[in-house]
């Protein structure tokens, strides 16, 4: 450890923790712009739902946008593995199928920031609870 | 990349139910399934729910685990880490609804909590400073020591209307201006971390899940008031505490944000600790500087207030670990924003250890005016086993009991001291319809007396008397004469003592008398308990009509104070028997009946 020297740099040195640990406090409160839940059952995680996962989370990252990205069980649709389910403020929830690492990005991008529907949505039959 | 936290709690609440374990089966495991790239375990500070810990918490989906044994980690790995499946038998169970909750955003205990002081406790690994200056830690020592005068300072404090959470409730800024006006070549700052309260542990809970709150926000203080020298005076048998404040310590000096010349201005600030020996007394102030300087711990007349005179004479401001745990957010979002919150005279939020017959036994944080109603019924969960609410302590030794018609009065300093309590350290204990008014009244005095240092005479005198009265009438030996003088008396200890110990120790029976007066005459008239827990009061005897003659009281009575033949009603023979209550619990047939 070495000393910090003014205010400048604890600023500094606090932006470069910060991201470390800003995913312990986003809650499902105000200012999320999205929540994202992808499937990691046994059949999500046998076509790479783990891979999406994880490029999901260094996409919101990188972008240092308040999305609260988990994991869930099999949500049913197990044809077009992985699955991802984005829930935008005030929306009903929109389930996009096979989900590759280039989708995540796309999903990201295309349908939270800008709101844009893209290819391959599952059709939703029952209500998240 | 690190995408899930588990967050272990590492209080000593959860400490104390083998959390150690949990977390290093956890890291074991996350090391053998090779997720330690992604997965990360951290310790964090109580998360206020120290009864049904351990605590284990996974971030970001905020699923809340209890009572998490070491052989539960491999679960939590393999069902809800890997497969995204949560454990249900671990996730809380809601007192009402007995629901599992699947997340802390869904649970009542949090839902109407606001934290303030508690903010990083359950957040951040206290014994890692980069999570704490990853939370916006030492920005508001930063930003004080470049660009705020120590009167800017003073001022923000002040207009924040923050009141000091040690007990008495005296205005922070205000305190702070008196020591700073004191011209003296050396000033202190002390922490009052002695948390005596039977009962209290909001202290010991943030020192040991947020230590640079605190050393943080005495930095600041040194720099308002002119001190170079922090204290921080805490109790020995909070091991734990102390460990962490001494890393918290170290580390900050490793970052020169204790030390010389903090970040990079003219400004010099370092902390020590001074244990104390867990006397209540020694956190009056003015026994605790006494017995920092290694004298015995007992009060003196103010004034001189410590502001003016206070350790080895020099003008010392001594604020509650609360109180300091809520500096720093003043400084960084305003007194607008602090004094936002909370009632007219009352700003901020209030940390409450509840205790007693409630369902949710806890640390919590709430805003000033939240009802009685509120913390006890929805965050609390209401009272145990469907039982009725009798009453509610609080403000410990010195407070009062509150009953169902202060339900909806808004929590803050006034109300309660109207109402015949007082804020307090912020104890609260609920009662239920089994629990005998005179008996927690002598519960209180017992304490006291043990506590008492004995210095004057009232206090070590009147306090015994008054126990003895109580102890009479718990055993229907109390005249209403007894009851005449237990009130007189107690006025008059109040008047007379010297310090906050004695002036406050009757207030447990002025409270109870007020509120519960006829149970105190059914001891001193017709001796009896309504609750059923004054022993002496209690007779046993057999219902003959319910009695089938089994012979199994008989058999247990230890004094041989049951007779009876074989399928014939039994008799108690009152002169022997000792109330034990043993033949109550063995006899099947509810034959056996206890009364006062
Ligand atoms: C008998 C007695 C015990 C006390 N115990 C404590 C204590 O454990 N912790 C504490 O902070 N204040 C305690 N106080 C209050 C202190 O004297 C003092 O008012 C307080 O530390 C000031 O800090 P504050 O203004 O931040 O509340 C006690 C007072 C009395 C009379
Ligand atoms: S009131 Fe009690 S504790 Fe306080 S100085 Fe007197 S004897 Fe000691
Ligand atoms: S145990 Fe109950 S039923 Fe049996 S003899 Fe005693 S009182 Fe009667
Ligand atoms: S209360 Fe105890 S002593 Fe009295 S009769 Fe029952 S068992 Fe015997
Ligand atoms: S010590 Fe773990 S929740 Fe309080």
């Amino acid at each position: 450890m070495t000393k910090v020297k003014n205010l400048e740099e604890l600023v500094k040195l606090r932006n470069k923790l910060k991201d470390k640990i800003q995913v312990r406090t986003i809650t499902e409160g105000s200012d999320l712009i999205a929540r994202v839940r992808v499937a990691m059952g046994t059949c999500g995680i046998a076509s790479g739902a783990k891979e999406t996962f994880e490029a999901l989370i260094a996409e919101a990252e990188r972008l240092n946008m308040k999305v609260l990205i988990t994991t869930t069980g099999c949500m049913g649709a197990c044809y077009a593995e992985p699955t991802v389910e984005v829930t935008l403020p005030n929306q009903d929830p929109i389930v996009f199928g096979e989900v590759d690492r280039k989708r995540a990005v796309e999903i990201i991008n295309e349908y939270i920031i800008k709101g844009k529907l893209i290819d391959g949505v599952v059709p939703q039959n029952h209500q998240s609870i | 990349m690190i995408h899930t936290h588990i967050l272990v709690c590492g209080g000593t609440g959860c400490r104390a139910s083998q959390a150690k374990e949990v977390q290093e089966e956890l890291v074991s495991l996350i090391r053998d399934k090779h997720l330690s790239q992604t997965v990360q375990v951290t310790t964090t500070g109580c998360f206020g729910f120290c009864e049904k810990g351990p605590i284990v918490k996974i971030i970001p989906d905020q699923t809340f685990y209890t009572q998490v044994t070491p052989e539960d980690a491999r679960d939590i790995i393999e069902e809800h880490i890997i497969k995204g499946r949560k454990v249900e038998r671990l996730l809380y169970e809601d007192p009402k609804t007995k629901k599992r909750i699947s997340d802390s955003v869904h649970m009542n205990f949090y839902k109407k909590q606001l934290r303030i002081a508690l903010r990083n406790c359950g957040i951040v690994d206290p014994e890692n400073i980069d999570e704490y200056i990853a939370r916006d830690g030492y920005q508001a020592l930063g930003r004080v020591l470049s660009i705020y005068s120590p009167d800017e300072v003073i001022d923000i404090i002040k207009k924040s209307g923050l009141r000091g959470r040690g007990g008495a409730g005296f205005p922070t800024g205000k305190k702070w201006e008196i020591t700073s006006q004191v011209e003296a070549t050396q000033k202190y700052v002390v922490c009052n971390a002695d948390e005596g309260d039977p009962g209290a542990f909001m202290d010991r809970s943030i020192l040991e899940g947020d230590p640079h709150a605190v050393i943080e926000a005495m930095a600041i203080c040194g720099y308002c008031i002119g001190a170079n020298k922090g204290l921080i005076y805490i109790r020995a048998e909070y091991p734990l505490a102390i460990g962490r404040l001494l890393v918290a310590i170290e580390q900050a000096r490793k970052y020169g944000l204790l030390g010389r010349g903090i970040l990079g201005n003219d400004f010099e600030f370092d902390i020590e600790l001074k244990y104390g020996a867990g006397a209540f007394v020694c956190g009056e102030e003015t026994a605790l500087i006494n017995s920092m300087e290694g004298r015995r711990g007992e009060p003196v007349i103010k004034p001189p207030f410590p502001a003016e005179k206070g350790y080895f004479d020099c003008p010392t401001n001594v604020n509650n670990v609360e109180t300091f745990a809520n500096i720093c957010p003043i400084v960084l979002k305003g007194a607008e924003w602090f004094s936002s919150i909370g009632t007219e005279k009352s700003k901020g939020t209030k940390v409450f250890a509840l205790a007693g017959k409630i369902n949710n036994v806890g640390l919590i944080e709430v805003p000033m005016g939240t009802t009685l109603r509120e913390v006890i019924f929805d965050i609390g969960g209401g009272i145990k086993g469907g039982k009725k609410f009798k009453s509610v302590q609080t403000g410990g030794p010195s407070g009062g009991c509150l009953t169902e018609s202060s339900l909806d009065m808004p929590i803050d300093y006034e109300t309660l001291l109207e109402e015949g309590s007082m804020m307090g350290s912020g104890g609260m204990i609920v009662m239920d319809e089994d629990d005998c008014m005179v008996a927690i009244s002598k519960f209180y005095l017992e304490f006291t007396l043990d506590e008492s240092c004995g210095k004057c005479a009232p206090c070590r005198i009147g306090n015994k008397r008054l126990w003895e009265i109580l102890n009479k009438m718990t055993k229907g030996e109390a005249t209403e004469k007894d009851l005449e003088k237990l009130i007189d008396l107690s006025h008059t200890i109040k008047d007379t003592s010297l310090c906050g110990l004695g002036q406050t120790s009757p207030n447990p029976i002025l409270s109870t008398f007020k509120n519960f007066k006829h149970e105190y005459l059914g001891h001193v008239r017709d001796k009896q308990c309504e609750a059923g827990q004054c022993k002496d009061l209690l007779h046993y005897t057999i219902d003959a009509k319910m009695c089938v003659g089994c012979t199994a009281c008989l058999r247990n009575c230890p004094v041989g104070a049951i007779s009876g033949e074989k399928k014939k009603p039994h008799l108690i023979h009152q002169d022997i028997c000792i109330k034990c209550g043993i033949c109550y619990e063995k006899c099947k047939f509810n034959a056996i009946l206890h009364q006062s």
